[in-house]
């Protein structure tokens, strides 16, 4: 735990607080379809011809009911598009090395993958998928699902700043502005900055080099070295906090991000849209101390993981230590040396917080407790900072039962800003939370005591019970990053995965509509002394402890077999697993 | 009344209690409460387990651990039996009123016919004379008498009840004092007022509030968040080659599993309710007083509940040119035959005026005026001289001129002041101006103060005129005044504010009460008022105090606080019982788990039993609070907030870290595993 990563640290945390505001107010505007951006001059005419050509009102207002039938509507479409994609790649143009057609289980579970916004990758990209499966199965699907969950946050808030309204907005809108203003530009900029990074950009077929130094005991003297438009995917994907990469090493990969700096960069653009809703929350429901005590809520939550998971990659392992590795270096098994032992902590936090899952590091080689961060961070319902749009409704959903919950302690029953949170909402935010835990539990139990479970482990023991969890933890929750280590590319696992991230995202998306419809359409009382407090240090302690509690507690009997067996074992005995 | 107020452990209530909880076992009325239902359910799981030998567990172990299952269940069952039984016990009381009586019925051709009361019904007409005990609810048609109440309300001084007017209502169970009442019957048998209370009380027709309904849906979601946990556990401990037993499972789900709220929620309502019965308000439904927490609007009425019921004479000021003593002389003319509390007021103000007594009878050529609502004055005509006293805008009317300009100096001066100028007159020359001065209750203005700091709004209404409206509001301390008030203009102010999202109470007798009553979230009716009042209303004051709607609210709040204290204790259990039981299950498989074991328990045995006694025993040891409620406080909803999650949330956090331990020391200490 040197300097340098506490610099880093408060570096992050600054400047991620002075993006908050702008970026708050920017998206505030992109999601008024009457709001006034600077982009207006040159893309209101592409916006205007969109609707023409499909056939959109942008006047017209949908229900909670309408917008949810869009939303699934639209995916379908999405998924079969996808699905259709990867099982036709063969006769699809963009295909230099000539790749097959993809197996119909992973199939599923990549179009799944990636219309969830998860990017669970089953599949090797670059030693299954062609340009064309990566540019137009998959990219598609990572500017879409990102202002999908964008689109649903939004919807939510207006539900809560609404007053006797039916209606939430209209979703073919919010997708269409969401795209055009603000991710398909950001990506031209960051693209290009990533490029200069040198990450690749290119439709070459793969390089073979001659080794430099043969590795002893090979026979090998080349080497393929993939390429293919990476940076352009590299862009999304952080920012829409897919997390799906292009190579399968993803962001461990020197050509999707080669240096510290491509480092930092990629993991703010993970927090960047996540941060700055918090701030479109406060903007919108006019309580600007309320979007600031969710970011505080979240940035705690962030600083609490980074501190465990570093502290505990850089106290390193124990038994490596008696046989001989300095106890200075830290765990560095599993992780880039350009990135180190904070760079790596990091970015495993970063990405589990939200629901990225892009990896920089080998997380099946961190320390039990911090490969505990990860997990538990996912488990949560990836709601700090979260996914893109998705962290701020699993939030919201949270601060929904906080209120709830905390708010009778003040005589009146509970309301969240003016808002009566009664029998229908609490049922709606309790489906929202209960869902990702029960196909996170539900599923990991089965893989544990099931043949085609326990044949895919790497490792036995509690470490083999924390790949099956982090599976689950990571496909339930959208994440999508991979414990690894688990070869999880078989048809129970690939289908099994599959329907975890379909339940994870639209089992939650509907009840968090169905929220929004509800609160839109109540009365809005006008908040007064005697109203429940949404900002300040109380609500800070009581938010926060309500997700750890309803979070923590759900989860901590399985990871007491998992992670912290492991652990103890690790410090208190010899064993082995 | 009714409500003589019961001590909490009654040794008869308890023995009662103890019975109906073991009544209560049915899982037909268990099933109504999800969590105590499942930890049912787990304890009929165990008892088996214990019955076939499943397990490889001690069976002294399971024995006990069995027991305590049950003893869960039981103990919230009892919670809710002694605050069913507290109501009961009054219901009783009630009901003792309730005689069979013999009704001189009046028949269409207009003779009587004895008949008994539970023959009556509605619409039907009854004489009822003096001695004789009123046999149905009802409205009188005609006559007016003295009523002896106290049967329901506990005041012993009688009242009088009249035809016509805001006074016409009488209770079945009554008993008129005086003269001979014609009433119509409202209320057929068994729907009565006083049946109505007496299920009210009893709780027989308790439902579930809407707040209730949710809470209950987010318990029950976290059982089912516990259960998928716990169930799981045994499929990663297959894994991971640990067994679990049943009854360790079991044992782990319910303590868990919000039992704590769960057992005291329904008794936590129903003492709600009680609260409000031992102020002598009957609440209509626990609706209605959960609306009574939130209400954030009280409309008040000036008369009586801000002001005392009468306004005081204080003063004379006499027009120029006018001697005070004439003016006075004039004044008490005019009030002779005023029996208003004000009019009594002028004659005694008259008499520091040197004035003797007059008396009606000492003036046989004198003819009276009385005061009625249309002409707002009173007065006297001695000859041809008519003497008027009234408000200034009536008097006007009748000297059909202008007033001088000092007189309308004063009469501006004294209304400024919030008091109401009359204006007396001599044929069509002015005297002067009384000054009538509303006296303000004591003690309200820092009441009002606290309810400000709580988000609650007080409106005063009035049918004074604005200045005299705005001098009492400014006194008195409330936030806003109606002025110049009409029964609909009440009505419009409160769905102006419903419209805002604003919950508003009042209160009031009238018959046009009755659509303010109604729209009103919280409307308190008056026990003396008309029927259609009370009917309208969804609370009765039998002591008709309209202050009490300040009691009210204060009820409802405790209520709901009360509730969310022993939500966030409950859920704040389950950290410290996390730590007495996980290590308990895993220790014997992983001993490097040691260190996890923070509170240091005795044995797993040990652990995992004083977690389960631990979690019965709480819900004994809150239901004092449960049943007497938390402290009301009136401070604003941050300063709250903070204050009760510090005790109940931190306090929620810590104390099962002492009582888990102190439980363990014992169970070692007495070689219970």
């Amino acid at each position: 735990m040197d300097i340098f990563g506490w610099i880093q640290l408060a570096l992050f945390v600054a400047v991620l607080f002075g993006l908050t505001k702008p970026v708050g107010i920017y998206l505030a505007r992109v999601l008024d379809a009457k709001g006034a951006t600077f982009l207006d001059p040159a893309i209101r005419p592409v916006e205007r011809l969109i609707y023409r050509i499909s056939g959109i009102d942008p006047d017209r207002e949908q229900s909670w009911r309408q917008y949810a039938v869009s939303i699934i509507a639209f995916s379908l479409v999405g998924l079969l598009f996808t699905y259709a994609v990867l099982r036709l790649q063969n006769l699809l143009p963009l295909n230099p090395q000539g790749f097959g057609p993809v197996r119909p289980d992973l199939a599923f579970n990549t179009a799944a993958s990636f219309t969830t916004n998860t990017n669970w990758q089953s599949y090797g990209g670059e030693s299954t998928l062609s340009y064309f499966s990566q540019m137009v199965g998959l990219v598609f699907h990572n500017f879409v699902s990102a202002a999908m969950g964008i689109a649903v946050a939004v919807a939510l808030i207006r539900g809560i700043a609404g007053h006797s309204a039916k209606s939430i907005g209209n979703f073919w809108v919010d997708l269409v502005r969401i795209n055009l203003f603000l991710l398909l530009p950001i990506c031209v900029f960051y693209s290009v900055f990533l490029v200069s990074q040198g990450v690749v950009q290119n439709f070459q077929p793969y390089v073979t080099a001659e080794v430099v130094e043969r590795l002893e005991g090979t026979a090998d003297s080349s080497q393929t070295i993939a390429q293919g438009p990476v940076a352009s995917q590299a862009a999304i994907k952080m920012l829409g906090t897919n997390g799906g990469g292009y190579m399968n090493a993803n962001a461990a990969h020197p050509y999707e991000n080669p240096t510290p700096l491509s480092n930092f960069i990629q993991m703010l653009s993970i927090f960047l849209l996540p941060s700055g809703l918090t701030y479109t929350l406060g903007r919108m429901v006019k309580n600007q101390r309320h979007g600031w005590a969710v970011w505080l809520v979240m940035t705690l939550l962030v600083l609490a993981g980074t501190f465990a998971a570093w502290s505990s990659e850089a106290a390193g392992n124990p038994r490596m230590q008696t046989l001989g590795v300095s106890a200075a270096d830290g765990n560095m098994e599993g992780k880039e040396v350009r990135f180190g032992i904070f760079g790596s902590a990091l970015f495993a936090t970063i990405t589990t917080d939200a629901s990225c899952g892009a990896v920089n590091a080998m997380h099946d080689s961190f320390t039990p407790l911090g490969g505990l961060v990860p997990l538990l961070n996912m488990q949560l319902g990836e709601v700090i900072f979260g996914g893109a749009g998705a962290g701020l409704y699993g939030m919201l959903v949270f601060v929904v039962l906080t209120v709830f919950l905390a708010g009778l302690m003040i005589g009146r029953t509970p309301e969240y800003l003016g808002k009566k949170i009664e029998a229908y909402d609490v049922k709606a935010s309790a489906i929202a939370v209960l869902i990702p835990i029960l196909f996170t539990l539900g599923f990991a139990a089965l893989a544990a005591v099931s043949a085609w479970g326990v044949a895919g482990l790497n490792n036995a023991g509690p470490h083999g019970l924390s790949e099956m969890l982090y599976a689950y933890s990571s496909a339930a929750g959208n994440n999508g990053s991979a414990f690894a280590g688990l070869n999880a590319n078989t048809p129970w696992y690939n289908t099994t995965l599959g329907i975890a991230m379909l339940a994870g995202r639209f089992l939650i998306i509907v009840p968090v509509l169905a929220l929004a419809g509800d609160l839109a359409r109540k009365k809005r009382v006008e908040t007064s002394g005697g109203s429940f407090p949404v900002g300040g240090g109380t609500f800070v302690v009581l938010l926060t402890g309500t997700i750890l509690i309803v979070g923590a507690l759900t989860f901590l009997p399985a990871l007491s077999l998992g992670p912290v067996v492991e652990h103890f074992t690790l410090y208190g005995s010899v064993r082995l697993f | 009344m009714v409500a003589k107020k019961h001590s909490l452990f009654d040794p008869g209530m308890i023995a009662q209690a103890v019975i109906e909880a073991l009544k209560k076992l049915d899982p037909r009325s268990m099933v109504k409460n999800p969590v105590m239902f499942v930890t049912e359910v787990g304890a009929v799981v165990t008892t088996f387990g214990l019955v076939f030998r499943q397990g490889a567990e001690p069976v002294l172990f399971s024995l006990q651990v069995t027991l305590w299952l049950w003893f869960t269940v039981l103990f919230a069952n009892f919670a809710e039996a002694l605050a069913e039984g507290r109501g009961k016990a009054q219901a009783n009381e009630l009901r003792k009123t309730r005689t069979k009586t013999l009704a001189n019925r009046l028949l269409a051709d207009g003779s009587f016919e004895k008949t008994s009361a539970d023959e009556l019904r509605k619409g039907h007409l009854v004489l009822v004379s003096a001695g004789e005990i009123i046999p149905a609810d009802g409205e009188i048609v005609y006559g007016v008498a003295t009523v002896d109440e106290s049967a329901i309300t506990g005041e012993s001084a009688p009242v009088i009840r009249e035809a016509g007017g805001d006074r016409s209502a009488v209770t079945g169970g009554t008993r008129v004092l005086s003269d001979s009442i014609r009433v119509r019957v409202t209320a057929n048998p068994g729907e009565s007022f006083l049946d109505h209370m007496i299920r009210l009380i009893e709780g027989a027709k308790r439902q579930k509030t809407p707040n209730e309904i949710a809470l209950t849906i987010l318990l029950s979601a976290l059982t089912i968040i516990f259960l998928v946990a716990i169930m799981t556990f045994k499929f990663f401990g297959i894994y991971s080659h640990v067994t679990f037993s049943v009854t360790v499972l079991v044992a782990l789900l319910v303590c868990l599993i919000p039992t704590t709220i769960g057992g005291l929620l329904s008794a936590i309502g129903i003492a709600g309710i009680d609260r409000l019965v031992q102020k002598n308000v009957l609440a209509m439904s626990g609706r209605a007083v959960e609306a009574a927490g939130d209400v954030d609007v009280l409309l008040l009425d000036k008369t009586g509940t801000i002001t005392l019921g009468d306004r005081q004479a204080t003063e004379f000021l006499p027009a120029a040119g006018v001697c005070v003593e004439d003016l006075a002389d004039a004044a008490q003319l005019a009030s002779l035959a005023d029996e208003t509390p004000e009019g009594r007021s002028i004659v005694v103000l008259a008499k520091q005026y040197g004035l003797r007594g007059r008396s009606i009878m000492d003036m046989p050529n004198a003819r009276f005026l009385p005061f009625t609502a249309q002409t707002r004055m009173s007065g006297v005509d001695v000859g041809e001289t008519q003497i008027r006293k009234g408000a200034p805008d009536a008097v006007r009317d009748f000297i059909a001129s202008p007033f001088p300009q000092e007189v309308e100096a004063s009469a501006r001066r004294v209304s400024q002041n919030g008091g109401t100028p009359l204006i007396v007159a001599s044929g069509r020359r002015v005297l002067g101006v009384i000054h009538l001065k509303d006296i303000v209750k004591g003690g309200l203005k820092d009441r009002f103060e606290r309810f400000r700091a709580m988000g609650i709004k007080t409106v005063m209404i009035t049918g004074d005129n604005r200045l005299t409206a705005a001098a009492i509001a400014k006194e008195a301390g409330v936030d806003d005044f109606l002025a110049e008030a009409r029964p609909e203009d009440k009505l419009s102010l409160i769905r102006n504010e419903q419209a805002a999202g604003h919950l508003v109470a009042m209160t009031g007798d009238g018959t046009n009460d009755a659509p303010a009553l109604a729209q009103a979230d919280v409307g308190v009716a008056m026990n003396t008022g008309t029927q259609a009042a009370k009917e309208a209303g969804n609370m009765v004051d039998l002591d008709s105090n309209p202050t009490k709607l300040i009691e009210v609210v204060e009820i409802g709040k405790q209520m709901l606080m009360t509730r969310g204290a022993l939500t966030t204790f409950s859920i704040a259990n389950d950290v410290a019982k996390y730590f007495a039981i996980i290590p308990a299950m895993l220790v014997s498989a992983f001993p490097v788990i040691g260190p996890l074991n923070l509170m240091r328990l005795g044995s797993p045995a040990s652990a995992i039993l004083s977690a389960v006694i631990f979690n019965a025993l709480i819900i004994i040891a809150l239901i004092p609070l449960a049943l007497r409620g938390v402290r009301f406080r009136p401070l604003g909803a941050a300063v709250l907030l903070r204050r009760n999650l510090l005790i109940y949330g931190a306090g929620g956090l810590a104390v099962p870290f002492v009582g888990i331990k102190l439980i363990d020391l014992l169970v070692n200490g007495l070689g219970l595993v």
